[in-house]
Order: C-alpha cells, then sequence, then structure tokens
C-alpha cells in the first residue's frame, strides 16, 4: 500500500533522510520510530505530498505522491506533529470544513462528521473555539479530521503526544480500531504503544532506515538469546565458571555482583530453557539460590541496541 | 475545483475574527466623514450660486459630490486593502495550517481563488455600505446614474487589483505585517508612477502613465467607460494571481 524507494530530501545543506526505503502492505499499521531530528517527520511529510523528496519514490495505493499528488491526496488522512488548526473555528464547523474539502457531499458530511466526532470523543466540545481547546483535544480534532472521509491510508505524527493516560488508552484503540481497513503509518516515541498498536516497526536514525519488519522478527533478529535472571548467594568466581558449562548457555554476564553472591545474567540458544539446569546446579553445589526468572525482550531494548549499535558501529570510521 | 469550501472557511474566518468589522467600520466612518464634508461643501457652494446664477450652470452633483467622494475612497483603500488581504496565506504559513490545507485533496489554484474571491467577496460588501451616500444625494438633487455605475465599477476592479497584489505580497511571507507593508509600497508606487511621467516624456512616459492605477481609475469617475482601463485591471489581477501560484508552489518545494 506504501512503497517508499531510496528516498532522499535535503533541506539546503542538510540532509535530512538519506536514501530510505520500506513498504507497508494493506490493512497494516506500522510504527515509525527514531530518535528526536531521525527524519520521521520529513518523511511524512513527502508521503503526505506536502513537499516532494529531493531524489527517489514513493508510491501510494499505486500512486506516484509526486507525479499523481492529488489522486494520493484523495486517498489519505494526515495528522501533521503538533497538530496546526484554525484557532479561530469552532470544532464542528471546522470538521464540515474538512469534509467537504475532500470532497463529501451535504447528508454524507453530516453523517460522517458527526460520526467520527464520536469516534474521537469530541462531540461535547464541537461548538468551542479550537483555539481554546487543550492540548489533547486538539489533538483529538486532528485525528478526526484525518480520518474524515475514510481514506485508505492514513499518516499520523505523533498522535499520542500530549494525551494523558486514559486519553492514551482510548486513542490506541480507535487506531487499533482501523487495522483491517487502514493502512496506517504512524510515528511515536513511547514504544511500549508500539508493541501493543502496531503490526510492525520501521526505524529511521539519522536519516537512514536501520531495521523493518515484524517486533516478534527484530527481537530475534537482535537478541538472538533467551535470557534468564539469578540471583545466588555464593562466591561469584565459582558460579560463573559453573554456570558457564551448563549445555546451552552462551554467555553469562555478572550484574550487581559482591563477594557474598550477586545476580547475572544467563543467556541461552533461543528456545533452549535453562532454568532447570541452574536450579539443580545450586542444589548440587549448595549454592543459594534467592531467585530465578525469564527476561523477556522489550521493543525499547531492541530500539535501543539497534540505535546505539549504529553510534557503536559508525565510531571507528569517524 | 473545490473553491466554494475554501471560501466559506475564509469567510468564516474573516467573520470570527474582528478583522473584518474593524476594517468594514473604519472604513464607512472614513468614507462618511469625506462624504458628509463633501456634501455640506457643496450645500454650501449651490446656495451662494442662487445668488449667482453665472456659477450654476457648473454645478453639477454627480461631477462635484460622487466624484471626489470615489476618489477619496480610492485613497481609503490604499491604505486598507492590504489589512484585509495580509493574513491570507501568511498566517497559515505562520501557524503551520498550510501542511494540512495543501495536503487535501484540492488543487493550489482552488486554494488560492478561494481565498481570492473570499477578500474580494468582504471588499464588495465594504463598498456596498458606500451605496448610502448616493441615495442621500438622491433624496436632495438629481443624480446621472451612469458616472455613477461606472465609478462604482472603477472601484471595484482597482479593488479587486489590491486584493490580488496583496494574495500575492501574502503569499511571500510568513509574516503579516511585512505582508501588508509590501502591498501598501507596492500599490503606493503603483499609484504614483504616473506623476513622473511629465518629467520622463516620451514613450517612457506614456508607459509610466499607463502602469498608474491613479490614471485608469480616473476614467470611470468621470463615467468613461474604456475597455482599455478594464483590460489594464483584468491584466493586473491575472499576473498577480499567476505570481501567487507560482510562490505557494515554490513553497511547497522549500518545504
Ligand atoms: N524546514 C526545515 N529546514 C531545515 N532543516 C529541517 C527542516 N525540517 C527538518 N529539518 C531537519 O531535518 C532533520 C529531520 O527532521 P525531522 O523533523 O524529520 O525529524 P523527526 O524524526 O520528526 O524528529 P522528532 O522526533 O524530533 O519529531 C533534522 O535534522 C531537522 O533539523
Ligand atoms: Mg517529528
Amino acid at each position: 500500500m506504501i512503497e517508499v524507494k531510496s528516498l532522499t530530501k535535503n533541506y539546503g545543506t542538510i540532509t535530512a533522510i538519506r536514501d530510505v526505503s520500506f513498504s507497508v502492505a494493506p490493512g497494516e499499521i506500522v510504527g515509525f520510530l527514531g530518535p528526536n531530528g531521525a527524519g520521521k517527520s520529513t518523511t511524512m511529510r513527502i508521503l503526505a505530498c506536502f513537499m516532494p523528496a529531493s531524489s527517489g519514490t514513493a508510491r501510494i495505493a499505486g500512486r506516484d505522491v509526486f507525479r499523481e499528488s492529488l489522486e494520493v491526496r484523495k486517498r489519505i488522512g494526515y495528522c501533521p506533529e503538533n497538530v496546526p488548526l484554525y484557532s479561530d473555528l469552532r470544532v464542528a464547523p471546522y470538521l464540515d470544513f474538512v469534509a467537504e474539502v475532500k470532497g463529501l457531499g451535504r447528508t454524507e458530511r453530516r453523517r460522517q462528521v458527526a460520526e467520527v466526532m464520536e469516534r474521537c470523543l469530541i462531540t461535547e466540545v464541537q461548538h468551542r473555539l479550537i483555539g481554546r481547546l487543550s492540548k489533547g483535544y486538539r489533538q483529538r480534532v486532528g485525528l478526526a479530521q484525518a480520518i474524515l472521509g475514510d481514506p485508505e491510508v492514513l499518516i499520523l505524527d505523533e498522535p499520542t503526544i500530549g494525551l494523558d493516560p486514559k486519553q492514551i488508552t482510548e486513542i490506541r484503540s480507535l487506531i487499533r480500531s482501523l487495522a483491517g481497513r487502514h493502512t496506517v503509518i504512524l510515528s511515536t516515541h513511547i514504544l511500549p504503544e508500539v508493541s501493543v498498536v502496531c503490526d510492525g516497526v520501521v526505524i529511521i536514525n539519522k536519516g537512514s532506515i536501520v531495521a523493518q519488519g515484524p517486533i516478534d522478527t527484530l527481537v530475534d533478529q537482535f537478541f538472538p538469546t533467551a535470557r534468564v535472571e539469578v540471583e545466588i548467594a555464593a562466591p561469584p568466581a565459582a558460579v560463573l565458571e559453573r554456570m558457564r558449562t551448563i549445555a546451552g548457555v552462551v554467555a553469562v554476564q555478572g550484574l550487581a555482583v559482591t563477594d557474598g553472591g550477586g545476580k547475572y545474567l544467563v543467556e541461552s540458544a533461543r528456545g533452549r530453557d535453562v532454568r532447570r539446569e541452574i536450579f539443580e546446579l545450586a542444589a548440587q553445589q549448595r549454592w543459594g539460590l534467592l531467585e530465578l526468572k525469564r527476561v523477556g525482550t522489550t521493543l525499547e531494548e531492541v530500539f535501543i541496541r539497534i540505535v546505539a549499535g549504529e553510534q557503536v558501529a559508525e565510531e571507528p570510521s569517524a | 475545483m473545490r473553491i466554494w469550501p475554501i471560501f466559506k472557511k475564509e469567510m468564516r474566518l474573516y467573520f470570527t475574527s474582528p478583522i473584518a468589522y474593524v476594517v468594514a467600520a473604519i472604513f464607512a466612518l472614513i468614507a462618511g466623514y469625506f462624504f458628509s464634508s463633501i456634501f455640506a461643501y457643496f450645500t454650501l457652494a449651490s446656495m451662494q450660486s442662487m445668488m449667482n446664477p453665472a456659477m450654476a450652470r457648473e454645478l453639477n452633483v454627480t461631477d462635484s459630490v460622487m466624484r471626489p467622494l470615489f476618489s477619496n475612497i480610492s485613497v481609503i483603500l490604499l491604505l486598507l486593502m492590504p489589512l484585509v488581504t495580509m493574513r491570507l496565506i501568511a498566517e497559515e504559513r505562520r501557524s503551520g495550517t498550510i501542511e494540512l490545507l495543501l495536503t487535501y485533496p484540492v488543487r493550489d489554484g482552488a486554494v488560492l481563488a478561494g481565498k481570492y474571491l473570499a477578500a474580494l467577496a468582504l471588499y464588495a460588501l465594504m463598498l456596498a455600505l458606500t451605496f448610502l451616500y448616493p441615495g442621500i444625494v438622491v433624496a436632495f438633487a438629481r443624480l446621472e446614474w451612469g458616472p455613477v455605475l461606472t465609478g462604482y465599477l472603477g472601484l471595484f476592479l482597482m479593488g479587486a487589483t489590491f486584493i490580488a497584489v496583496g494574495l500575492f505580497a501574502s503569499s511571500l511571507t510568513e509574516n503579516q505585517i511585512v505582508a501588508s507593508i509590501t502591498t501598501f509600497g507596492v500599490l503606493l508606487l503603483l499609484w504614483t508612477i504616473g506623476w513622473s511621467a511629465e518629467y520622463v516624456g516620451g514613450a517612457w512616459g506614456k508607459l509610466l502613465q499607463h502602469l498608474s492605477i491613479l490614471e485608469h481609475n480616473d476614467n470611470f469617475a468621470k463615467g468613461v467607460l474604456d475597455t482599455k482601463d478594464v483590460v489594464y485591471y483584468a491584466n493586473f489581477i491575472v499576473l498577480a494571481l499567476f505570481l501567487a501560484l507560482r510562490s505557494l508552489e515554490a513553497r511547497r518545494w522549500k518545504g
């Protein structure tokens, strides 16, 4: 549904994105991640036909965002970062304007505006001036104008920024409910959100794509080992040595180690559970086994490893 | 072309913010002041002429009230129109709303047309407020409607030109003040350019005279409807709108 091929954008002498390629399948929700200034908003602005790329192509629903811009714009809903809206208009007339600009007829417009306000929970503020709304409500109006007209593709730049925890859950389930019928690309800095909402991720760092795919695949790719955290009261040297001999253990690392004992992180081949062996080893050696638990991998760790790994990899050449 | 929704939105913005009311009120107030002083002077002059019949032949209410009124109104427009147009694009750019506007399925041309027509409609409303004055004159004297109608046509075309120039200036910047000063500067230059025609003389002088807004507006006020003048304004409007379209497109490229 979205195909981006070697997209590059220069702002004067600054290269904001370089050779960016990725694709999003129809009905998928994809999280677009990256540290500040990575080029997320730049990419999204190009996809939304706000500005052309310096080179490369992007196609949405099979149409080129630059050459068939009008056709693409009929099929997308866009909510820019920090949601620019007309402060001097009231919510309902504003949404009516958007619906009309998107080409909806009078009765259809009335129906959709009412429905969208309902879905985004802004019905009760429909007569207020947009400029007087709180940040969270503005954000929802921004989302409402994007989903008006039922576009095939939604491009949402940080849609949950500035919302309170309850609103975040509501907006997330709203976005989740768009899956299947709509293709969504959303950028965010809240990584747990991505695991909840998105089917896959695209990670960009310093203008280049560094990873993409389903979250599970990325976890396997960047954390190829299963991890167990153990706390043992026994001399550390012996513990380290013995644990390394367990079959399947790839690495053992001390986390907080003192003479009397400590915490260790044991990594083993993925799919290989070494907790029983550790328990038996401790019993046999008469070590005090204080804690033994599996450590799951969060997207956060993957993200940090990828982004930090990039920096490490760059250093020798710099 | 989805001009209509853009037009409605701009009208709504004019009337939810105080701009439209303030500009229209100030316009009506100053025009009213000019009218009453011109009309009072005319009444005085006509009373004197009753005692001196030789002067009476020269007193014609259309020439001595409406013509100076039209020329005064055109000066007010020179000062006020930049304020009507300064917001049109500059404010969208400053507040970032242009990012949404230009990603809706409307052509840049339709966006411009909607904005242009909205400002023109506001101006037409302002002009309609001054219909009161010929109305008053008619109650006391016989008015020749021909020159009044051409006079209004002239004012309308001139305002339409000012708006086109203002729209172009507004597309150049994020700053409303800069847009308004630029508009005023350009209009003032075009206004006064004819003055130097006398010194320059020859073909250049003719050209300068032709470029002058004042020159063309004068004919309308005299009741002369010449296609040359209409074409002059039409050319100006088309050129300014074309430049505005180009500048909007160029801004897209810069991001
Ligand atoms: N209009 C502009 N002119 C010049 N440089 C720009 C412009 N917009 C963005 N940049 C630069 O391009 C780079 C990418 O910016 P972009 O806004 O795409 O980042 P981002 O990933 O959205 O960051 P954030 O998470 O902070 O929103 C940055 O280095 C930024 O300074
Ligand atoms: Mg951004």
